[in-house]
C-alpha cells in the first residue's frame, strides 16, 4: 500500500507538472496572456506613423528596457496611432517633455519606442500623454526622399 | 478407493469430448478423439512430447476452436457459448500451467487473492482469511509475501494451484505438473493433487509424460498418441496394454512407433552426397 | 524468379494479416474502454509506468533540444541582424513540431519498448492465458490500461518538452548570447498562436500517444511467446512507431498548417 501510494503521488506530479507546462505554452510563449498584468503605470503617445511596432515592444530610455508597448489603437479623429506604454513604476521621474521616437533595432530589426529625456523639472505621471513624437523611419519614404534630395541636387 | 468405479456409470461425466478434430498449421493434431472425464476423479491424460496435450487442455478450457467435434463441460457445449457464459464457465474451471503463470507484478498473496478481488466482492478480512487458508493447504502460508521471481519452479507451481483452488471450482486443468521437479518437490506435488482432489470433491485433469508419479495417484489414464486415443483404463491396465506405441511410451523404449531417427534418407547416401 | 514473387506475395499477405490483426486489438480495446472508469486504480499505475517514468528522459532531452535551437537560431539570425527574433524561432519549431514529434520518439523508445517487453513476456509465460482461464479479459484488464495512459501522457510529456525547451532557448539566448530578454519573449508572445501553434501541437501529440501505445501493445500481444520472438517484437514497436510519428506528422501538419 505504501508503494501504490508514492506511485499515486508520482503520478499526481506528473499531472501538476504536464498542466503547469501547458499553462506556460498558454501564458508565457503565445499571445493567449490578455495585454500584461498591471504592474506599473501608463503613459500614451500620439504617433503619425508607427511602422511595425508591435504589442509588447520595448520602451528604452538611454538604450535600457524601462517598460513596454501595452496597447496600439487607431484615432479615428485625429487619424493618429495612439500607443499605451507601460512604464515600470521605478523610473517615475521622466520629465513631462520627454521626447518619443520609434527607432529600429538593426536594418531588418524590431521595431520599438525609444525615449529622449526633456529638460523640464515636472514628471509624467499615471495616464499623461508624450506630446513630442517622432514617427517610425519607413525604409521606402526614406529612399523616396533621398531619391527626391538627388534629383533636385543634380538639377542645380 | 475402489478404482474400477472410476468408469461407472452413475452420473455423466463431466468432460465429454467427441470426435475431436484439430490442427495447426494444417498439420492434424487430433483426429477423432473421444473423451470422457468422470467427476470426482483424478483423470490423467499421456501421450507423448508433442501429442497435443496442452491443446487438449486449452480445447476444453475455451482458448483453442476445434476444427470438428465437440467438447461438453458439465453438459454445455464450450464452443457455443458467448463469451459472457464461457468466462461463467471458466470460473469454475482453474487451471495450472507448466510455468505456474504466476503475475510477476504481485506477490504471492496477492497472486492468489487476485481472482477473487476479480470476482467477488468479498470484504478484505475475508479475501485474507481465504488466502491463507489455500496457501496453508498448499504449505507456502509463510511465504506470502515472497515475489513470483523469489520462488523455486515447486514453489511456483504450489502458489499457483493455491490460486487455481482459489474460487473453489469443480475442475482443475493440471499442465505437466511434475515435468522438471526435483523428487522431493515432484512428491510433495503428486500428493498435493490427490489430496487436494479427495478433500474437496474436485475432478482433476492431469496432463503428464511422467509415468510413474502419473499412474500411481491417477484413477483413469488415457494414452494418446498420433492424434488419437489408443488405451484406456486404469493404471494396471493401461499397463498391462500390449499395443506397441504404449508399450513403448510406459515402458521408455527408444526405438518403436515412435522412431529413434527422424525420417531421413539412408545414412550411406547422405555420406556420398557429401563427398 | 516464380520463387521471389511468392515469396513477395507472401510477405504482403503476412503484412496484410497482421495489419488486419491489429486493427482487430483496436477495436477490441476500445470497446472494453469502460473499464478505464469501472478501475481508475488501473489507469493511474499505468500512468506511473508510461509517464511518470519517462519524465527524465523527456525533460533533459528538452532542455538540450531548446539549447541547441537557441545556439544555432541565434548564429544564423545574427546574420540578418535579427537575433531578438530568437524567441520565435526557439518556441515554433518546439510547439509545433519537435515537442510532439521527438517526445513521441523518445516514448517510443522508453515506454514503447517497455510495453512491448512487457506484455510480449506476460504472453511467453503464459500469465495473458492464465488470466484467460481465470475467467479474466486480458485486452481488458492488462491493455486497456495501458492504452489509455499512454493516450493521456503523451501530450503532457509533449507539453513538458516544449515548455523545458523553450526554457532552454531562453537559457542559451539570453543568458548566456546576451539577447535582449523582452525582445525573446515580446516576438515569441506576438509570434505564437494559442490556439494555432499550442493547441495542434496538444492535438499532435495526443494521435502520436494512441497510435505508439497501439503500436506498442499489439507488437507484445502478436509476439511470438519467446524471448526471441519478444526481442525480435520490442525492436519492431521503436521502428513501426518512430516511422508512423514521422509520417502521420506530414500528414497533421499538412491538415493543420498546410491551407
Amino acid at each position: 500500500m505504501q508503494r501504490q501510494r508514492l506511485i499515486e503521488i508520482g503520478v499526481g506530479a506528473f499531472m501538476a507538472l504536464g498542466l503547469l507546462a501547458l499553462f506556460f505554452l498558454a501564458m508565457q510563449v503565445s499571445n493567449l496572456s490578455a495585454a500584461g498584468s498591471g504592474e506599473g503605470y501608463h503613459l500614451k503617445a500620439r504617433f503619425q506613423n508607427i511602422g511595425s511596432l508591435k504589442v509588447r515592444a520595448a520602451v528604452t530610455m538611454a538604450g535600457v528596457p524601462i517598460g513596454r508597448v501595452e496597447r496600439i489603437e487607431f484615432d479615428q479623429d485625429s487619424y493618429e496611432a495612439l500607443v499605451t506604454l507601460r512604464i515600470e513604476s521605478r523610473y517615475d521621474r521622466i520629465p513631462e517633455d520627454t521626447f518619443a521616437n520609434i527607432f529600429t533595432a538593426g536594418l531588418l530589426g524590431e521595431q520599438y519606442v525609444g525615449l529622449d529625456p526633456g529638460g523640464s523639472d515636472e514628471y509624467l505621471k499615471d495616464g499623461d500623454t508624450l506630446e513630442h513624437t517622432q514617427s517610425a523611419l519607413v525604409l521606402e519614404q526614406i529612399i523616396g526622399q533621398f531619391l527626391f534630395d538627388k534629383a533636385a541636387g543634380g538639377g542645380k | 478407493m475402489d478404482r474400477s468405479e472410476a468408469q461407472g456409470e452413475g452420473t455423466p461425466p463431466l468432460v465429454r469430448i467427441r470426435n475431436l478434430c484439430f490442427s495447426r498449421e494444417g498439420r492434424p493434431i487430433f483426429d477423432g478423439v473421444d473423451l470422457d472425464i468422470p467427476r470426482g476423479r483424478v483423470t490423467a491424460i499421456m501421450g507423448p512430447s508433442g501429442t497435443g496435450k496442452t491443446t487438449l487442455l486449452k480445447l476444453i478450457g475455451g482458448q483453442l476452436r476445434p476444427d470438428a467435434g465437440s467438447v461438453e463441460v458439465d453438459g454445455r457445449n464450450v464452443h457455443a457459448l458467448g463469451k459472457r457464459d464461457l468466462y461463467r464457465l471458466r470460473m469454475r474451471m482453474g487451471m495450472l500451467f507448466q510455468s505456474g503463470a504466476l503475475l510477476t507484478d504481485l506477490d504471492v498473496f496477492e497472486n492468489v487473492a487476485y481472482p477473487l478481488r476479480e470476482h467477488t466482492r468479498l470484504p478484505e478480512s475475508a479475501i485474507r482469511k481465504l488466502v491463507l487458508l489455500k496457501l496453508q493447504a498448499v504449505g507456502l502460508r509463510g511465504a506470502r509475501r515472497l515475489m513470483p521471481s523469489e520462488l523455486s519452479g515447486g514453489m511456483a507451481r504450489r502458489v499457483a494451484l493455491a490460486r487455481a483452488m482459489a474460487l473453489d471450482p469443480m475442475m482443475i486443468l493440471y499442465d505437466e505438473p511434475f515435468t522438471g521437479q526435483d523428487p522431493i518437490s515432484m512428491g510433495v506435488l503428486v500428493r498435493l493433487v490427490r489430496r487436494l482432489n479427495d478433500a474437496s470433491r474436485l475432478t482433476s485433469v492431469l496432463v503428464s509424460h511422467d509415468v510413474q508419479e502419473t499412474a500411481s495417484i491417477a484413477d483413469l489414464i488415457y494414452v494418446i498418441s498420433a492424434g488419437r486415443v489408443v488405451a484406456r483404463g486404469t493404471a494396471q491396465e493401461v499397463m498391462a496394454s500390449d499395443s506397441p506405441g504404449v508399450r513403448q511410451f510406459l515402458q521408455g523404449l527408444p526405438d518403436g512407433p515412435v522412431a529413434f531417427h527422424y525420417p531421413a534418407p539412408p545414412l550411406a547416401q547422405d555420406l556420398l552426397e557429401a563427398a | 524468379m516464380l520463387d521471389a514473387l511468392a515469396h513477395l506475395g507472401r510477405a504482403g499477405i503476412g503484412a496484410i494479416r497482421r495489419l488486419g490483426r491489429g486493427h482487430l486489438l483496436a477495436a477490441s480495446m476500445l470497446l472494453g474502454s469502460g473499464e478505464v472508469l469501472r478501475r481508475p486504480g488501473l489507469l493511474v499505475t499505468q500512468l506511473h509506468s508510461v509517464g511518470v517514468l519517462s519524465l527524465v528522459i523527456v525533460g533533459v532531452s528538452g532542455l538540450f533540444v531548446g539549447m541547441v535551437l537557441g545556439l544555432q537560431g541565434y548564429h544564423v539570425l545574427s546574420q540578418f541582424g535579427s537575433a531578438q527574433s530568437l524567441g520565435v524561432v526557439v518556441a515554433a519549431s518546439l510547439v509545433r513540431e519537435l515537442g510532439p514529434v521527438v517526445a513521441a520518439l523518445l516514448f517510443a523508445g522508453r515506454a514503447g519498448s517497455a510495453l512491448t517487453a512487457e506484455i510480449g513476456l506476460m504472453k511467453a509465460t503464459e500469465q495473458l492465458s492464465g488470466l484467460e482461464m481465470m475467467a479474466v479479459d486480458p485486452i481488458r484488464r492488462i491493455l486497456v490500461p495501458r492504452l489509455y495512459a499512454g493516450f493521456l501522457a503523451m501530450p503532457v510529456l509533449a507539453a513538458l518538452f516544449s515548455a523545458v525547451g523553450v526554457l532552454g532557448g531562453w537559457f542559451v539566448g539570453v543568458g548566456l548570447l546576451g539577447v535582449d530578454d523582452g525582445a525573446f519573449w515580446s516576438q515569441m508572445q506576438a509570434k505564437i498562436d494559442f490556439h494555432e501553434d499550442v493547441v495542434n501541437g496538444v492535438v499532435k501529440s495526443l494521435v502520436f500517444g494512441f497510435v505508439c501505445t497501439w503500436i506498442a501493445l499489439f507488437q507484445g500481444y502478436d509476439a511470438v511467446p519467446t524471448s526471441a520472438g519478444v526481442g525480435r517484437a520490442t525492436t519492431r514497436t521503436v521502428v513501426h512507431s518512430s516511422l508512423a510519428v514521422l509520417g502521420l506528422d506530414f500528414v497533421l501538419t499538412a491538415l493543420m498548417f498546410g491551407d
